[in-house]
C-alpha cells in the first residue's frame, strides 16, 4: 500500500476537524482569559451525547444539538466554578475533565453493557460541492467532506472576523489582556468569559459528536484519547490566531493520518507511537524557542475579581 | 451571585472539617449514581466499605493501593505549595517506573545493590523530568502548566515505544518489559499480604517531607515562595531556586511512586504501569489541603474508592468507572468548600456584581 496518496490527504482533513473544532474552542476561552482544561471531558460528553441521541432519535443532526448543548452546559458549569467562585482554573479544569470522564464512561457502561452489542448508526456521508470538488487534488481533499467539516472551515473566518472586527470580539480579548481596564471601560469580565466558556464548551461538544457522527461513525472509550489536550498544545502552536491554529491543526491531522496509515500498513517498522507524540513534543520545542512569545493572553489564569485592583 | 470575603477568621476545627464535608458532598452524589444504576446505595456501600477495609487482606491491598497516591499526592503538594503547577507527575511516575524496571533487569550490578540503585533512580528520573519545565520556566518565562502536560504524553508515548520495540517480548509479541530479577523485587515486610517495600516508602516520605516543610528553612521558603513570590523576593529569597529545588523534590516523590509500582506489585513496565496516579495525586493534594499528614487518609480514600468500586461492580450493576466519576467530584467538592469556607455568596444580579 502507498502511504501518501489523495486519500491520505483527505483522510488528513478527516482527522484535523476535531482538532480544529477544538483548538478554536480553547482559543476562544484563552483569549478571554481562561484556561480550559475541561476541554478533553467536554470533547467526550459531546461524543456520548451525539452518538446517543443519533442513536435513539435516527436524527444524526439532533445528534450534532445535544452534543453541542451538553458541551455548553459543562462549560456553564466550568464558568460558575471559575468566574463566580474563582477557583483555581488548572486543579478545576482537570477537576471537570477526569469527573466528566467518568460520568461519561459511567452512563455508557449503564445503557449499553458489557455483554450486549451496542446500537450502530450510520454516519453523516461525505457530500461533494459542486465545481470546487472537481478540482485536482485541491477537490477531492478539501471539497468532498461531511457537512460538519464544511462548517468548521467557515468557522475559521468567522471566529477570527469575529475577534478582531467586532466590538464584542475586542471586549473578549481586552478581559483576556487587562479585565480591570476593560471592566472600567464598561465591560462585565464576568459575563464575558462567561459566555466565551459557553461558546468553548459548545465547540468543544462539537468536536466530540464529529469523532463519532462523522469520522468514525462509533462511540468507544478511547475516541477522543487525548485530542482535547492536543488542542491545547495547538492553541500555543497557533498563538492564539484563529488562521495560524486551523494550520497547526491540519499538520497534525496529517501526522495522525499517517501514524493510522504506518500501523495499518505494517509493511514499515517505524514505531508509530513516536508520531502520536508529536504534537506535544513540537509544541514544547515551540515553546521553548519562542519563550515569553508563547504565554498568551496577559490575564490568562487570573480570576477577574471586581473589588480588587 | 458574587464571594464576598469573610471578615471573621474560620475556626481550625472548621478548617479540618472541610475536606469531611466535601467527601461527604461527593458521598451523596455517588448515591445518586448507584440509585440510577439500579442498586441500593446503602448495601452498595457496605460492600465498598468491606471490600476496602473489612478483614487483613482488603485492609493491607487498600494501603498497598494508597502507596502510589500518597507518594503522587506529596508531589503534587510540594509542588502546588511552590506555586509551581506541576501536572506532569504522571510522566514523572512512568520515568521512574521505566528506570527502576531498566535498572532493576541489569545482570551485571550486585544483587544487593539492586534495589537502592532502583529506587535512586527513579528519583532522579522523576526529578531531571521535572526539571526540564522548571527550567524552562525560570529562564525563559515557558508556563509550566502546559509544559509538564506535554511532557506525560511525550513520556508516555516513549514508554509504548519502548513496550512494543526494544522491550517487547520476542518470543510471546508481549508488550510488556523483561522481568526484573528476582533479587530486585521488593521484599514484603508482612508475610501473606502485598505490603511491600515502596509502602513503607510511601509513608516514610510523608514524615520526611513534613519534617522539611515545617522545620528546615528550605521548607519555609517554598512556603513563602508559594504564598507571596513578590514578598519572598523582597526578604532576599533567590526565588528561582527555591522553586527548582521544589520542582525536583516533586518530581523525585512521583519518580518513587514508579519504582514502588515496578519493584512492589508488577515487577516489569506494562502499558498501565501508572493509570492516572499523577493526576489522582492532585486529588489527594487537595484533599488533604495541601498538608503532608493530610495526604494519608486523602490517598487511603481515593484507594478503598479504587478497591471497593471494583468489588461492587462485581456484585452489583454498578459500573467500576464510578470510582473515577468519584475522584474528580471530591476534586471540585474539595476546592468548593475551601472558597466557601473563605468568603460567602450574595447573590444578586451580574450587573452589580461587576459594578460594586
Amino acid at each position: 500500500m502507498n502511504i501518501i496518496d489523495i486519500g491520505f490527504f483527505a483522510a488528513a482533513v478527516r482527522l484535523a476537524i476535531p482538532l480544529l473544532l477544538g483548538t478554536l474552542s480553547e482559543l476562544t476561552s484563552e483569549r478571554s482569559g481562561t484556561l480550559n482544561l475541561g476541554i478533553e471531558g467536554m470533547m467526550l460528553a459531546g461524543a456520548l451525547a451525539g452518538f446517543s441521541t443519533a442513536a435513539a432519535t435516527g436524527s444524526l443532526w439532533l445528534g450534532v444539538l445535544a452534543a453541542i448543548a451538553t458541551g455548553a452546559a459543562i462549560g456553564a458549569i466550568m464558568a460558575v466554578l471559575v468566574l463566580i467562585l474563582r477557583l483555581d482554573q488548572t486543579v478545576t479544569g482537570l477537576g471537570v475533565s477526569m469527573t466528566a470522564t467518568g460520568l461519561v464512561f459511567y452512563s455508557y457502561r449503564l445503557a449499553f453493557t458489557e455483554t450486549g452489542t451496542p446500537p450502530s448508526i450510520t454516519p453523516f456521508s461525505t457530500i461533494a460541492i459542486p465545481y470546487l470538488s472537481e478540482i485536482p487534488f485541491l477537490g477531492p481533499v478539501f471539497f468532498n467532506q461531511y457537512a460538519l467539516t464544511y462548517i468548521a472551515y467557515l468557522m475559521v473566518p468567522a471566529l477570527a472576523f469575529f475577534l478582531y472586527r467586532t466590538p464584542a470580539g475586542l471586549a473578549l480579548r481586552s478581559v483576556g489582556e487587562n479585565p480591570q481596564a476593560a471592566a472600567a471601560a464598561g465591560v462585565n469580565p464576568i459575563r464575558v468569559r462567561f459566555l466565551a466558556l459557553l461558546f468553548a464548551g459548545a465547540l468543544a461538544g462539537l468536536a466530540g459528536a464529529y469523532l463519532n457522527l462523522a469520522a468514525f461513525g462509533s462511540f468507544t472509550f478511547g475516541i477522543v484519547a487525548g485530542r482535547g489536550w492536543i488542542c491545547l498544545a495547538l492553541v500555543v502552536l497557533g498563538r492564539w490566531n484563529p488562521f495560524a491554529c486551523a494550520a497547526a491543526a491540519l499538520l497534525f491531522g496529517a501526522v495522525d493520518a499517517f501514524q493510522l496509515r504506518l500501523q495499518t500498513s505494517g509493511s514499515v517498522d517505524l514505531p508509530y507511537q513516536l508520531f502520536l507524540a508529536l504534537p506535544y513534543a513540537a509544541t514544547l520545542v515551540a515553546m521553548i524557542f519562542n519563550g515569553r512569545r508563547t504565554a498568551g493572553p496577559a490575564a490568562l489564569m487570573q480570576p477577574y475579581d471586581a473589588e480588587r485592583r | 451571585m458574587r464571594l464576598v470575603a469573610r471578615t471573621r477568621k474560620t475556626s481550625r476545627v472548621r478548617e479540618a472539617m472541610l475536606p469531611v464535608a466535601a467527601v461527604l458532598a461527593s458521598l451523596v452524589i455517588c448515591g445518586l449514581l448507584i440509585l440510577i444504576a439500579g442498586a441500593n446505595p446503602i448495601s452498595a456501600f457496605g460492600i465498598m466499605v468491606s471490600a476496602a477495609f473489612g478483614g487483613k487482606f482488603a485492609l493491607t491491598e487498600t494501603l498497598a493501593r494508597s502507596a502510589p497516591l500518597i507518594l503522587a499526592g506529596l508531589a503534587a503538594l510540594v509542588a502546588l505549595r511552590t506555586r509551581f503547577w506541576n501536572i506532569g507527575g504522571e510522566g514523572q511516575i512512568l520515568a521512574g517506573a521505566m528506570a527502576s524496571a531498566w535498572i532493576g533487569a541489569l545482570p551485571n550490578l550486585p544483587a544487593p545493590l539492586l534495589i537502592p540503585c532502583m529506587i535512586v533512580g527513579a528519583a532522579l528520573a522523576g526529578a531531571a523530568l521535572a526539571a526540564l519545565p522548571a527550567t524552562l520556566k525560570l529562564k525563559l518565562g515557558v508556563d509550566e502548566v502546559v509544559s509538564t502536560l506535554m511532557l506525560n504524553f511525550i513520556v508516555m508515548y516513549v514508554m509504548m515505544a519502548l513496550l512494543s520495540g526494544p522491550w517487547k517480548d520476542p518470543l510471546t509479541g508481549w508488550t510488556d518489559s523483561p522481568d526484573i530479577l528476582p533479587a530486585a523485587e521488593f521484599p514484603t515486610f508482612w508475610r501473606g499480604t502485598r505490603l511491600h517495600l515502596g509502602v513503607l516508602i510511601a509513608f516514610g516520605a510523608v514524615v520526611v517531607i513534613g519534617v522539611m516543610l515545617s522545620r528546615t528553612t528550605f521548607g519555609l521558603s517554598m512556603k513563602i515562595v508559594g504564598e507571596n513570590p513578590k514578598a519572598a523576593k523582597h526578604a532576599g529569597l533567590n526565588v528561582a531556586r527555591v522553586t527548582l529545588f521544589a520542582a525536583l523534590v516533586s518530581g523525585a516523590l512521583a519518580g518513587l511512586a514508579g519504582a514502588g509500582e515496578v519493584g512492589g506489585t508488577q515487577f516489569q513496565v506494562i502499558a498501565s504501569i501508572s493509570s492516572g496516579y499523577g493526576y489522582a495525586g492532585i486529588v489527594v493534594a487537595m484533599l488533604a489541603r495541601l498538608s503532608p499528614a493530610g495526604v494519608i487518609p486523602a490517598a487511603l480514600f481515593l484507594a478503598a474508592l479504587t478497591t471497593g468500586a471494583d468489588e461492587m461492580s462485581r456484585q452489583t450493576s454498578v459500573p467500576f468507572f464510578i470510582a473515577d466519576a468519584m475522584q474528580g467530584i471530591s476534586l471540585i467538592a474539595v476546592l468548593v468548600a475551601m472558597t466557601l469556607s473563605r468568603y460567602e455568596i450574595k447573590f444578586d444580579s451580574f450587573e452589580r456584581a461587576s459594578r460594586s
